[in-house]
């Protein structure tokens, strides 16, 4: 590896890792303002022009809190638990194509980190990594009600793990590859791949709600009624490193998905103009970022049970079946069967569980 | 020194006393984390011996799904830590013995120099996900059915074992 391409390779990092978290700060700021508009309030607005300077203020106020670590705990492990759900958040992007391929002084510099063949693993497998810390902040805490909220937090992350990998599958099948940038590229060609399976990019964004445990799936930490959960020993910075984690998520999965289902940074004029690219993709994300602040606004929480049985037994199936209907339509060369088959499996997902609460209703 | 050494050295290392801190650990906890650390750093050859797919999986597969499973079931259990000594007195001595015989068969091979060739010539295409999807359902697919039978019989066999008849009692 030549020197060049190992500092691109870095400086292209920080750059990353300096836009996500400046990304998480501020999205707290554009959460709480969003949720104010909704909820016809005001929302911060006194720190700085237009309450711009409230995620520096939040971020001062949270280094200098007291931090307490319980007597009982597990110390190391109560200290790498944070680290640990950080760490997945950021790594996670390192696949992410941002944008085509630059000219700077005429050299070619591709906007992505990593371009390996296997970008869609990648993700699965540092998804799946984010389950420890968690698992391990409610175990170290040394406390039953941390205990039970990480045991629960993290087999709910387990659960919808699976309709998140199998969603994958659908999109990876329509492109043909498992390259992100190869990803995008398809899509320029053939449609987004929203177009060709709908359904599929609705489970995935659903399945990605419940891994990142957002409104209304956001058991782990129901502060009303189940005292949180695994984060309750947890103050001062090392509390608020399990928000940043959620909120840095929450940009990273949104960047996932509109890589995978709408069509990464491609637009308007972006093959003449490369720069547009990165221009898109903020907007996309910008865009996702706040349908799940209005989920979060609209939807009361899920009760435990039936947010398990949704996973189980409404996602997961149809989840399947969208995989099943996407091979067919490759298979037969139809392509247009795979959207409508998959419209008509998800509506009689929809339908089931209609009849299912309709008919609890009734035994009631 | 080329890079490749290095890095292999420094994993090396890591890997060796992670694997140690596994089975020293009194800890049920702490051994299933050492492990886990073990298998991320297993990942990182994988990685250097060019097979990125394989790297990949090992994370999913063993540090991602099995090993969450695996602190489940402790902590569900309780992870109260081990008490001193031993509870198998011939288990040492097996140890031993096992051990002097894999240190013998290594010896063996490398001064051979049959282990050599393996490592030193990684397949071209053995990261590429394709070829591996393909390989897979043509010439190893009965090995891989087998594979999805035998977990299938288990996972049957789980429930079937923790379900219960309407109306028992818990």
């Amino acid at each position: 590896m030549d020197a060049a391409l190992f500092w691109e390779m870095v400086i292209k990092a920080l750059i990353l890792i300096f836009v996500l978290l400046t990304g998480f700060a501020y999205l707290t700021y554009y959460e709480r303002r969003g949720l104010a508009r909704i909820q016809s309030r005001v929302g911060p607005n006194r720190a700085g022009p237009a309450g711009l300077l409230q995620p520096v203020a939040d971020a001062v106020k949270l280094i200098f809190k007291e931090e307490f670590t319980p007597a009982q705990a597990y110390k190391a492990v109560f200290i790498l638990a944070p680290i640990l759900t950080v760490v997945p958040a950021i790594l996670i992007t390192a696949t992410v194509p941002w944008g085509g391929t630059l000219n700077i002084g005429g050299r070619e510099v591709s906007l992505v980190i990593a371009d390996i063949n296997v970008g869609v693993i990648y993700i699965m497998s540092v998804a799946s990594i984010a389950v420890y810390g968690v698992v391990l902040g409610g175990w170290a805490s040394n406390n039953k009600y941390s205990m039970l909220g990480g045991m629960r937090a993290s087999a709910q992350m387990v659960s919808y793990e699976l309709a998140l990998g199998l969603s994958f599958v659908g999109a990876v099948l329509l492109a043909d590859t498992m390259n992100m940038g190869d990803l995008v590229k398809a899509q320029m060609e053939g449609g987004w791949l929203v177009l060709w399976q709908p359904v599929g990019a609705i489970v995935f964004f659903i399945a990605t709600l419940a891994e990142l445990n957002r409104a209304p799936f956001d058991m782990p930490e129901a502060e009303q009624e189940l005292s949180a959960g695994y984060n309750v020993e947890y103050s001062g910075m090392k509390f608020a490193l399990f928000f940043m984690a959620e909120y840095t998520k929450m940009i990273s999965i949104s960047a996932i998905i509109a890589t995978l289902f709408l069509g990464g940074y491609d637009g308007p004029f972006v093959e003449q103009t490369p720069l547009l690219g990165p221009l898109y993709m903020f907007l996309k994300i910008f865009i996702l970022l706040f349908f799940m602040i209005w989920i979060r606004a609209s939807f009361p929480r899920l009760r435990y049970d039936r947010l398990m049985a949704f996973g189980w037994k409404i996602l997961l199936p149809l989840s399947l079946v969208l995989v099943f209907i996407t091979a067919t339509g490759i298979l037969l060369e139809m392509q247009w069967l795979i959207p409508v088959l998959s419209l008509v499996a998800g509506f009689i997902a929809v339908q089931s569980i209609n009849l299912s609460l309709r008919r609890k209703a009734n035994a009631r | 020194m080329t890079v490749n050494l290095v890095l292999f050295l420094i994993l090396a290392t890591v890997a060796v006393i992670s694997a140690l801190g596994m089975l020293l650990s009194r800890n049920t906890v702490y051994s299933a984390l050492f492990l886990v650390l073990n298998f991320a750093t297993v990942a990182v050859f994988y990685l250097l011996l060019g097979a990125p797919f394989i790297a990949i999986t090992q994370v999913t597969v063993y540090a991602g799904a099995i090993m969450v499973l695996f602190i489940f079931v402790i902590m569900l259990l309780g992870a109260d830590p081990l008490p001193e000594g031993n509870t198998l007195p011939w288990q040492k001595w097996l140890a031993v013995g096992l051990a002097v015989i894999l240190a013998v068969e290594g010896t063996f091979l490398i001064s051979t120099q049959k282990a050599a060739g393996i490592i030193s010539s990684p397949a071209a295409d053995a990261g590429n996900p394709k070829l591996i999807g393909q390989l897979l359902f043509s010439e190893y697919v009965l090995p891989f059915e087998a594979t999805s039978i035998l977990l299938l019989v288990a996972m049957v066999g789980a429930i079937v074992l923790t379900s219960r008849k309407k109306g028992e009692e818990r």
